[in-house]
């Protein structure tokens, strides 16, 4: 009798765990491999709660459209995703709609987890289910008007937005078709680093080519070999990702997110995976333009500001330090016809990420206090244009908006 | 004062030794929190290559330095004196932050010769009992240079110091220093490029018949990754080493080699702007129970722990066992006592050449740890017989900086201002060198360290009160190794050639050196010292302390290779040894 009530107790006890319990046990592999795909997705890059650790939400995104306000997915009833269900889910990843049909903003990829199959957008869901539920109120109308008229977004998705599936090419490996996956789907590397039309949809014919964010530029990772990674090898593109630090340079700004809350945590296997993809998908781009003359006047101011105040660290052929300052010679990044990420760590420095596989992350102090923007733009102009590099000379105008656009908190940002 | 949860390991001070304890301890699993009274500092965002290298700001005012209003020492030469406070650090600057001194030092990175650690032994076996000073207490170190030789290795490694072996498992190495003792392994980096000044003192001591070698350098030579994973930059050369941080991540430190790592691990903890005030014992007195420290609000916490490990500067780890009442004060009349005593120091000079207009140094291309040295006076090297003294000096021929605010130098009797005082360091500033002596400074029983009865620190603290005094043993020794410069110098080319022999009374106010050694010496014997051969308290068993107070006294050279040494000896005995029986002295008294 005794022993019976104990059981009966410790049913109850169960049938009351199973449901409070935000993870079922049985579950746990499908938890692991949303855990995963949630990674591989950066969820957090963006999603990072206020604590650091949860995904709460509450960061204003920049966007040319305004600020948005990034919502808390955590399974919180009141202010996260708690009444959500996996249909839900799967609607918002694939359709860019939020329960009851209003439309998401496609700042929130959709237009590339759309291509993520029903299986893994429930893996995602079991895993945000089985986190904490965080309360966090997160202000959804930030964006002004007219953008702050969610039904607008039902004639962008008709213009820039097809829902769909990713289909494998079967004249490919399965590195190769694992990499497109990764890359066109929860990887979503397309958000930052395809060019986007007036309307921030992608710039029809340019995919992958670069792009402008938050006064930086995601370099084209086509297989470009002046302007994106087809001079990379593949061990270099898995150590970039993995550490974020190569021979050649390091993750810094976005970038840098990116590799410490996702790509450093993805397999191996993976990597190479997109390593693959992005190697054989295909080179595109601009050809290499006349290099501006050493015996230019700005290249010249440029290569003396150069031998002050970049080449103990960069050195005097531009060839930087293995893994601790970056390589200028060859230099992808800054060799984008849009000079955006030269100028901003220039003038607002940046400091490299550090990894589990590379914990120091040396930093690039701000040189806004000491350089003017005819310094600065000649310094770029002289970097674009030396030790093989080749690139359009960079104007004070164009030096005069990025100083605008950084205008605030120098990085490393103690002094 | 309010509790905190207990830890296993408490660490004071997180410099050189509170780092690598802390990285170690917290890698072999433990809990560990460190309590550093001074800042949080990272390379990245203090050390910013746009603002580090200011003159001004670090060397003239002494940024990344203690503060006297914090704390500082009373300083006497003689026990019939009244100490006075030091109320302007000036022969010593004691570090404060993270990072501690390993920040600003030079990064000169030394190992001891075989002998200096059996000092006594040596010289009674060799030249007599005789030849030891009356009231002269040096006496042998309780470990031998082999049981340190891989934790030197391993300090070299972490550092990734360049420099040329010179004796490698007993074989004498071309290009080397051949009075070192025996090497495991060749220097992780080669060594730094030598400069006009050192190529000219290496042909000249060469010539002497001496045997001239690159000095062992914390400044990096070459990129470099250490065994924790952490990445060094080749040194540019910029001038800016000794009382500033690295911008470049070149000089190695706790902040470039430990702390990157260090940081990552889950385990540990770091609380800045905490002053610890006391360690905690048992009523009995034979268990430290924790630490007491104060915020920078002003409140007090206690923090438990199982293990604590005294690593602050060698003088701060003193006063802290002092204040804390654990162990016998030394007490020179009735020579009583362990804390405080074979306090010992450093005994510096050497001769500057004034050269032709044609022999440009441009000096302002230095580094820290630059040189071209000779060990063939160094410590029992050369034969003592009827010198009357013991010990020895290294001789240096560095390029550190030639930094615009303090470097003003004139030829010998110029005038002290005005325009022929201009035109004499016009005439001199690029065509002079000198060359240096770093001397041994030996243990005396009038030369100690205890508690001053009159002053106090912000806290209500009795502050530590310093008697030395540089004594006639060392001046004879300093005077006959300095004597060696000048003909050096003269070799070198130089049309005139000044000397300067050390001379006492020790003075508070001209830098020196911070090379502040014993008062917590480690000893065979309960008797002699304050801590066992492990570096582990002869009381308190669960209380381990680090850095140069452990040295009985001071060798012919900086001391930051050895305090490395010795952490890692010390960490072994904890993880191997200490750590299967808490609690448990590791030798019986």
């Amino acid at each position: 009798m005794m022993r019976s009530t104990i059981l009966a107790a410790t049913l109850l006890a169960a049938t009351a765990m199973a449901t409070a319990a935000k993870a079922d046990p049985d579950n746990f592999t499908e938890v692991q491999r949303g855990r995963y795909l949630a990674t591989a997705g950066d969820c957090m890059g963006c999603h990072i709660g206020p604590d650091g650790k949860s995904l709460a939400g509450g960061n204003l995104l920049e966007t040319p459209f305004g600020k948005i306000s990034v919502p808390n997915i955590t399974p919180d009833n009141e202010t996260g995703i708690g009444h959500w269900s996996a249909q839900d889910f799967y609607e918002a990843m694939h359709e860019g709609k939020r329960p009851g049909g209003t439309h998401l903003y496609p700042a929130f990829p959709y237009t590339a987890f759309t291509k993520m199959p029903r299986a893994d957008t429930d893996a995602i869901y079991a895993y945000l289910r089985a986190q904490e539920g965080v309360t966090n109120r997160v202000d959804r109308d930030t964006l002004p008007f007219p953008f702050n008229i969610r039904l607008l977004m039902a004639g962008w998705n008709w213009l820039n937005f097809t829902p769909g599936a990713f289909r494998p090419d079967p004249q490919k490996s399965a590195a190769y078709n694992r990499g497109a996956y990764l890359v066109e789907g929860p990887a979503h590397c397309g958000l930052c680093h395809t060019p986007r039309n007036f309307m921030g949809g992608d710039k029809d014919g340019e995919h992958l080519q670069g792009g402008a964010l938050q006064g930086w530029f995601a370099p084209s990772i086509t297989a470009n070999k002046r302007l994106g990674i087809g001079a990379w090898s593949e061990a270099e593109i898995v150590d970039y990702l993995r550490s974020g630090h190569t021979e050649r340079g390091a993750a810094s700004g976005p970038m840098g997110e990116v590799v410490a809350y996702s790509t450093s945590r993805m397999t191996g296997e993976d990597l190479r995976a997109i390593a693959t993809y992005l190697r054989e998908r295909g080179a595109a781009g601009a050809a290499a333009p006349q290099p501006v003359a050493a015996g230019d006047a700005r290249m010249q101011a440029g290569a003396a500001i150069y031998e002050d105040s970049c080449a103990a660290c960069h050195t005097r052929d531009g060839s930087g330090v293995a893994g601790m300052f970056p390589r200028l010679a060859d230099n992808q990044l800054v060799q984008q016809p849009d000079p955006a990420g030269i100028l901003h760590v220039v003038l607002q420095g940046s400091q490299s990420v550090p990894t589990p596989q590379a914990v120091t992350a040396p930093a690039m102090p701000s040189l806004r206090w000491r350089l003017t923007d005819q310094q600065v733009a000649d310094v770029a102009t002289f970097i674009r244009n030396s030790w093989g590099n080749a690139a359009a000379a960079v104007t004070t105008d164009q030096v005069k908006a990025m100083r605008e656009a950084t205008a605030g908190i120098a990085m490393p940002q103690r002094h | 004062m309010s509790r905190l949860p207990k830890k296993d390991v408490v660490i004071v001070g997180l410099g050189w030794t509170g780092s690598i304890m802390a990285h170690e301890l917290a890698m072999a699993g433990l809990d560990v929190v460190a309590i550093e009274r001074g800042p949080w500092r990272d390379t990245a965002a203090d050390y910013n290559i746009g603002t580090a290298p200011d003159e001004l700001r670090y060397a003239v005012r002494q940024d990344i330095f203690l503060r006297p209003a914090q704390d500082t020492q009373t300083a006497r030469n003689s026990p019939d004196q009244m100490a006075l406070p030091i109320r302007k650090y000036g022969s010593y600057l004691p570090g404060n932050g993270v990072g501690g001194a390993g920040v600003h030092w030079n990064g000169h990175t030394w190992r001891f010769f075989p002998s200096d650690f059996r000092l006594r032994s040596h010289y009674v076996e060799r030249y007599g009992a005789g030849i030891i000073p009356e009231d002269c207490t040096v006496q042998d170190w309780p470990v031998s240079y082999d049981e340190l030789e891989p934790h030197y290795d391993f300090f070299e490694k972490v550092n990734g110091t360049s420099g040329k072996a010179g004796n490698l498992k007993g074989a004498i190495q071309p290009g080397g220093n051949p009075f070192e003792g025996w090497r495991s392994d060749e220097y992780p980096t080669r060594p730094l490029s030598p400069n006009l000044a050192q190529t000219m003192f290496q042909k000249a001591a060469t010539d002497l018949g001496m045997h001239p070698f690159p000095l062992p350098s914390g400044n990096i030579s070459e990129a470099y990754t250490n065994p924790y994973g952490v990445r060094l930059a080749p040194c540019t050369y910029c001038g800016f080493c000794e009382w500033f941080g690295c911008a470049n991540y070149s000089k190695a430190s706790p902040l470039t080699c430990v702390m990157p790592a260090l940081v990552r691990q889950p385990n540990f903890e770091a609380r800045t702007l905490c002053e610890v005030t006391r360690v905690n014992t048992t009523p009995d007195g034979k268990m430290a129970t924790g630490v007491t420290y104060v915020d920078a609000d002003g409140r007090e916490w206690e923090q438990p722990a199982d293990l604590v490990l005294l690593c602050a500067y060698a003088l701060f780890n003193v006063r802290l066992l002092m204040v804390s009442k654990i162990g016998a004060q030394y007490d020179p009349a009735s020579n009583t006592g362990t804390l405080g005593r074979n306090y010992a120091y450093q005994t510096n000079a050497g001769s500057v050449g004034y050269f032709s207009k044609d022999t440009n140094f441009n000096s302002f291309a230095g580094a820290g740890s630059l040189g071209m040295m000779a060990d063939d006076y160094n410590g029992d090297n050369f034969d003592h017989t009827g010198l009357s003294f013991i010990g020895g000096a290294n001789i240096n021929c560095t390029t550190t900086n030639a930094r615009p605010i303090r470097t003003h130098p004139t030829q010998p009797g110029a005038p002290k201002w005005g325009s022929a005082w201009k035109r004499s360091m016009v005439d001199t500033v690029n065509h002079y060198q000198s060359v240096g002596t770093q001397g041994s400074s030996m243990a005396y029983r009038d030369c100690y360290l205890d508690l001053d009865p009159t002053y106090t620190d912000r806290l209500g603290r009795p502050l530590m009160r310093m008697t030395f005094d540089f004594k006639e043993n060392d001046l004879k020794m300093s005077r006959h190794v300095v004597d060696k410069t000048a003909e050096i110098v003269r070799a070198m080319g130089a049309e005139k050639v000044t000397t300067s022999y050390k001379k006492g009374p020790w003075s508070v106010v001209p830098y020196q050196t911070t090379h502040n050694t014993g008062g917590a010496v480690m000893s065979s014997t309960p008797r002699d010292g304050v801590v066992n051969r492990y570096t582990q308290h002869w009381d308190v068993p669960n209380l381990f302390v680090a850095g140069a107070c452990l040295f009985p006294q001071n060798a012919g050279y900086n001391p930051t290779g050895t305090v490395g040494a010795l952490t890692y000896w010390a960490l072994e005995a904890i993880k191997n040894h200490y750590l299967k029986n808490p609690g448990e002295a590791l030798v019986q008294a």
